[in-house]
């Protein structure tokens, strides 16, 4: 037992993504059977020291390093096999560790997912997969978005749709993937703002933002061990300006690889562990974000019939 | 879930994807200006600078029997025989007042040049420079008492060349355009005030002589503004182009007085030196205090510390000293200090949601048009509903503008002269909730510039009065609830905001307009 947990303590990785590039369960090749609910916590840690004033990266002695923690609830249910919905909310704590700014807390978006398995064909030695993946996300407080890099989220109201192709031959996969994000207008504590120019509104216009995703790796049996390559670019919005403070419509964009893994316990095998580590190896607007996380899947069957298999994630 | 459900339904995401993002911005929808009364008898008003309204003379007008003229009537009609949908957006944008739009220009330059320099590698911070512009840092950094101090001089400078415009109006009788050829179109509410020197061309003079002066780095964009401006009232048929240039004339004129004044107000030496900084602390150590230290990393210097000795409007510094500064702050060592120190310190750690909306709404930190700006805003938005004319509008942006300016000199006299402590000094564990400005706390910059706003703004309109100290008292709470003030900062601000703007109130009640 000793000697699982070390394996499991080494092989915790975490998935906790940065703001706005919010935590991402759906993009992966792996459905949930008819009947099967997937549900678990997740904490996730995150921070920045450099970061990017436009494309100019620097440091901030006003600031010193940023952190995020995040305690989220993340859950997939199985309508069919070839139908999922997914969820996530966040808990989101953000903190300075020089300067004076106070760090922020809440509640921040709720996700909500529709994966649908559109395509699956044996190619091969192996069987290529296409799916269809639609995102909503609003957020569940009222929180301040328009205090950056403070707070904890953006607030926009984000639709996604996302299209992706896995191909696994044996243990091993690919799965790659593109997302339109379309993101709606903010309303934020002020009267007028300056983008690079004047504003007399409350509402700030949200500039909309592409994502893709490239994960590689192993996958059986309910266990993966993938290699994540992520790009999130904001289509259009402001870079800031030297010196300034960030706002909510910069052109924020950043480039990410890590290591993200998942192990179902041999002997309670409706129970995953799952971790991961992020690093950001390019970005415009955001802070170089170093992020790890871990969390806890269970597996309940909510269908009807006896199943002999165990479902797993 | 069947299939045939699904794709619609990504469908749906689809289209929901090409909704409109536009925001409609309140500015824009200003009405045209419709003044209610001419105030045919401004040229005698009495002006703020200038010795009387014919120091600068203004030529008669040419005939309008003159070939000349004609020629001017037909560049109106091919102006609008071939009027494009931008052109006719800039007769719209600019129907809602030249004073109004210039003030929000000069906004917008404070906003995007509100932001403080970064420091040099050794730590030390590099300062500004009029006469390199656009190299960095850019010139100016406009903090609260540099835009208090530039929305004075335009405001003032508009005024005075308005009151002159006025008197040579009332002098020539010249009607407008579309009065003296019917089939000019006019694209604008029409007026009976004389059009010669024509007063959108004379606020436009002077607002480019006063901005080139305080913001020399964006000739190009004040420029544009400057010709759309122009040819915005020659599209409308509100004037012919004579009287634009004689307008445009005058403004200049009148505005490089002001030129004059603002080179020789003492502003130019406000950021001080490294001796006046040292000196400012040793005093508040003598007196027996905690001197302020900038909380910034590495540590800035206080932000124009001598601004207190800038030249105000509305009273000499003599009259600051002796009846508007306020009494010394509680000692850092008195219990009154150590009860407002801890009162700060419970806002700090848990802020209500309304809170933090205060504290930001009223913030007006980094990138914003600062405290002044946000008043200039609160004002314009209230007398587009009052339909006051051009010299009515100038004249009190002018009453304003000058108690906002000598608000920041009453505010920064104070800041230096008692070189109090924030609360975060003081106490380490106080985190804010909005920025911390880098220099002393007494008295709070906000309550004295919303008060002194408020006062003037509610014998303008005195229907407002009560919304006005609400939105004063609000916003001085705003900087408890950041964190960033103690109570007295807030208290003594408001009133010396109150005694500047009496000073404004004294003023109004004598110049003629009311």
């Amino acid at each position: 037992m000793k000697h699982l947990l070390k394996k499991i303590i080494s092989g915790l990785f975490l998935l906790l993504l940065i703001n706005p590039v919010i935590a991402q369960t759906d993009i992966d090749g792996v459905m949930m059977e008819k009947g099967a609910f997937c549900v678990g916590p997740m904490y996730g840690h995150s921070s920045w020291k450099n970061y990017w004033e436009g494309t100019l990266k620097r440091d901030n002695a006003n600031l010193g390093t940023v952190s995020t923690t995040m305690y989220n609830i993340m859950g997939n249910y199985g309508i069919t096999n070839k139908l999922n919905v997914l969820f996530g909310l966040p808990y989101v704590k953000t903190k300075a560790s020089a300067g004076q700014l106070k760090g922020m807390k809440g509640i921040q978006d709720l996700s909500l997912w529709i994966k649908w398995k559109a395509y699956s064909k044996k190619i091969g030695q192996g069987r290529l997969s296409l799916f269809a993946i639609g995102g909503y996300s609003l957020p569940s407080s009222d929180y301040t978005s328009d205090f950056l890099p403070m707070s904890i989220g953006l607030e926009s109201k984000n639709i996604s749709v996302r299209g992706m192709v896995d191909y696994q031959r044996g243990s091993l996969f690919a799965t790659v993937s593109g997302a339109y994000i379309r993101r709606s207008n903010i309303e934020i504590d002020r009267t007028a703002y300056y983008t690079t120019e004047m504003h007399y509104s409350n509402k700030v216009e949200m500039p909309d933002a592409a994502s893709f995703n490239v994960r590689a790796g192993y996958r059986n049996k309910g266990a993966y061990a993938e290699l994540v390559l992520d790009n999130w670019t904001t289509l259009g919005g402001f870079d800031i300006t030297r010196n300034n403070m960030p706002f909510p419509s910069n052109k924020m964009n950043a480039t990410r690889i890590g290591f993200n893994g998942k192990y179902p316990m041999p002997f309670i095998p409706q129970l995953s562990v799952v971790g991961n580590v992020f690093t950001t190896i390019a970005g415009r607007n955001l802070g170089q974000i170093n992020s790890f996380g871990a969390g806890l899947f269970y597996v309940l069957d909510l269908s009807k019939k006896e199943k002999k298999d165990t479902k797993t994630l | 879930m069947k299939k045939r459900y699904i794709l619609p339904a990504l469908f749906a995401f689809v289209l929901a994807s090409s909704c409109s993002k536009d925001i409609t911005e309140r500015n824009m929808e200003f009405p045209a200006l419709q003044p209610a009364s001419l105030d045919i008898n401004a040229g005698i008003w009495k002006p703020i600078l200038i010795t009387g309204p014919t120091e600068f003379p203004v030529p008669a007008p040419i005939a309008t029997s003159s070939p000349d003229y004609v020629l001017q009537i037909n560049e109106i009609k091919s102006f609008q025989a071939n009027m494009t949908s931008t052109e006719k957006n800039a007769v719209k944008y600019w129907s809602a007042g030249a004073v109004l739009r210039w003030n929000e220009i000069m906004r917008e330059l404070v906003a995007k040049h509100n932001v403080a320099p970064v420091n040099n590698p050794d730590g030390t911070y590099p300062i500004p420079s009029a006469a390199n512009p656009l190299a960095y840092p850019l010139f100016p950094f406009a903090n609260p008492p540099y835009a208090a101090r530039a929305y004075a001089y335009l405001a003032a400078a508009q005024y005075d060349a308005l009151v002159a415009a006025w008197h040579y109006k009332k002098l020539y009788n010249r009607a407008a355009p579309y009065q003296v050829d019917a089939t000019v179109n006019c694209l604008i509410p029409k007026s009976d005030l004389p059009s010669y020197p024509s007063e959108d061309a004379v606020v436009e003079g002077a607002a480019v002589e006063i901005l080139k002066l305080l913001f020399p780095g964006d000739q190009q964009f004040i420029q544009q503004k400057a010709e759309e401006h122009k040819r915005a009232r020659l599209i409308a048929g509100a004037n012919v182009r004579s009287e634009l240039e004689a307008g445009e004339a005058l403004g200049k004129s009148i505005a490089q007085k002001f030129v004059t004044r603002a080179r020789g107000d003492r502003a130019g030496a406000t950021a001080g030196n490294q001796t006046l900084w040292t000196q400012l602390e040793t005093d508040c150590i003598i007196r027996g205090e905690i001197p302020w230290i900038s909380q910034e990393s590495p540590k800035r210097p206080p932000m124009l510390p001598a601004f207190g000795k800038v030249n105000p409007w509305l009273f000499d510094s003599l009259t600051m000293v002796t009846t508007i500064r306020p009494a010394a702050p509680p000692s850092t060592s008195s219990q009154q200090f150590k009860d407002e120190l801890a009162e700060i310190y419970n806002y700090s750690i848990k802020p209500t949601r309304e809170q933090i909306r205060i504290a930001h709404f009223w913030a007006d930190g980094v990138s914003t048009y600062t405290p002044p700006g946000h008043w200039n805003a609160v004002a314009c938005e209230d007398f587009v509903k009052q339909n006051f004319s051009e010299v009515k509008w100038a004249r009190n942006m002018g009453l304003l503008n000058m108690s906002l300016m000598d608000a920041a000199i009453s505010c920064w006299d104070a800041k230096s002269f008692y070189f109090n402590p924030r609360p975060s000094q003081m106490d380490p564990r106080i985190k804010t909730i909005t920025g911390l400005p880098n220099f002393p706390a007494y008295i709070s910059g906000h309550s004295t510039f919303s008060a002194a706003a408020a006062t003037i703004l509610g014998h303008i309109i005195p229907a407002r009065v009560a919304d006005y100290t609400a939105m004063a008292k609000e916003a001085s709470l705003s900087r408890l609830y950041g964190a960033i003030h103690y109570r007295s900062d807030c208290e003594k601000g408001l009133e010396t905001g109150n005694k500047v703007g009496a000073y404004a109130i004294a003023r109004a009640r004598t110049d003629g307009a009311e």
